[in-house]
């Protein structure tokens, strides 16, 4: 649930990036961090295991400047994507607007991809919210260890298997160059704005 | 009630009563955020500056947390959440589904005596929510 305060004509929108376990949501995050500081204004907030895993979430907020006379920020944010945190995973979808689905295209990561994604489909119904409805960006990340030999599913298998229903726009991407972070990023925030406006103004 | 959206009156009626009930009392800091994490309002004493944003997100966390293990306990919720510092302490409290006040405090005001102003704080924001 976005937040309009119209005194002081902010408006707050939560994204928040889900995926299965070790996926690259945290490193999207860091990466944004590293990029934009000029558009980030306090510290990325991390409550992760002492192994560096997700433990409840991380927390980035991101400044867009002003849009039609408001200024726009951004909350971006992580889940853990271990399967035995579900509950906390739930508690950090609590009034999404927009969501980034961060999938692992490593070939041995593609039951997991599907199962994750079989979960937040379940995890909005409890929120009376529909993954078919809410602002959504798939992003297959880790494309950068094709190049180290290791087996990285096609694109088009991906988009079969998380995709073929949803069709939402979708970018190979790695977190750890980079390459397709911010188109990501810039994807899901209009998507989110449109879909905000269409809402509540 | 639509709360995503609050008019420019019903906040300054909300900072009033912040102020009044709290702030005078000298309570540092002040903020009503939704359980989403987004800040409705934040009204400081002038002198302690905290990231807001960050605590925001971090409150709504914690809220959510302790309710979830209250549920898990069989408990409808528990009422009071309370954390002591030295320096600072934070008090949080249910205003209604959707929204928390937090409170944060130095070491001259006591427990008892801030919570009988939040109590007075809470009960005429949701009158001001309730007849909008
Ligand atoms: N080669 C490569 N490694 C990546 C990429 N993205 C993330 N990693 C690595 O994968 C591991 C897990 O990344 P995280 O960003 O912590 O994953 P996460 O999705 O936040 O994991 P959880 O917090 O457990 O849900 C780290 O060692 C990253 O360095 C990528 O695009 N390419
Ligand atoms: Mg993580």
């Amino acid at each position: 649930m976005s937040f309009i305060n119209l005194r002081e004509k902010i408006v707050q929108v939560k994204v928040v990036y889900y995926g299965p376990g070790r996926g690259g949501k945290t490193s999207n995050l860091e990466y944004i961090n590293r990029k934009f500081s000029k558009q980030i204004q306090s510290e990325m907030v991390s409550l992760k295991t002492h192994g560096d895993r997700t433990l409840f979430f991380d927390f980035l907020p991101f400044d867009m400047g002003k849009i039609k006379g408001y200024e726009l920020k951004i909350q971006l944010y992580t889940v853990p994507g271990q399967v035995k945190y579900n509950a906390t995973r739930k508690l950090v979808l609590k009034g999404v607007d927009g969501l980034v689905f961060v999938a692992d295209a490593q070939e041995a990561m593609r039951e997991k991809n599907i199962r994750s994604l079989n979960q937040l489909h379940e995890n909005l119904k409890e929120y009376k919210e529909s993954i078919f409805k809410i602002p959504l960006v798939m992003q297959y990340n880790k494309v950068d260890l094709r190049d180290q030999g290791i087996p990285i599913l096609p694109t088009a298998v991906l988009e079969q298997d998380l995709n073929s229903k949803l069709k939402v726009p979708y970018f190979e991407a790695s977190a750890l160059t980079g390459y397709n972070v911010p188109e990501t990023l810039k994807k899901i925030i209009s998507l989110t704005v449109v879909s905000v406006q269409k809402k509540l103004l | 009630m639509n709360y995503g959206v609050v008019s420019q009156e019903q906040l300054e009626k909300i900072d009033e009563i912040l102020s009044e009930q709290l702030i005078k009392i000298g309570v540092d800091c002040v903020i009503i955020i939704d359980m989403a994490g987004n800040i409705i309002t934040a009204k400081d004493n002038g002198t302690s500056k905290y990231d807001v944003y960050s605590f925001a997100a971090l409150a709504a966390g914690n809220f959510a947390t302790v309710d979830a293990m209250a549920k898990l306990v069989g408990e409808q919720e528990f009422s009071l959440l309370f954390h002591k510092g030295t320096d600072c302490n934070i008090h949080f409290s249910k205003i209604d589904e959707e929204l928390l006040l937090i409170t944060m405090f130095g070491k001259h005001i006591s427990l008892g005596f801030l919570r009988l102003n939040v109590v007075k704080a809470l009960e005429q924001i949701r009158k001001l929510w309730g007849v909008k």
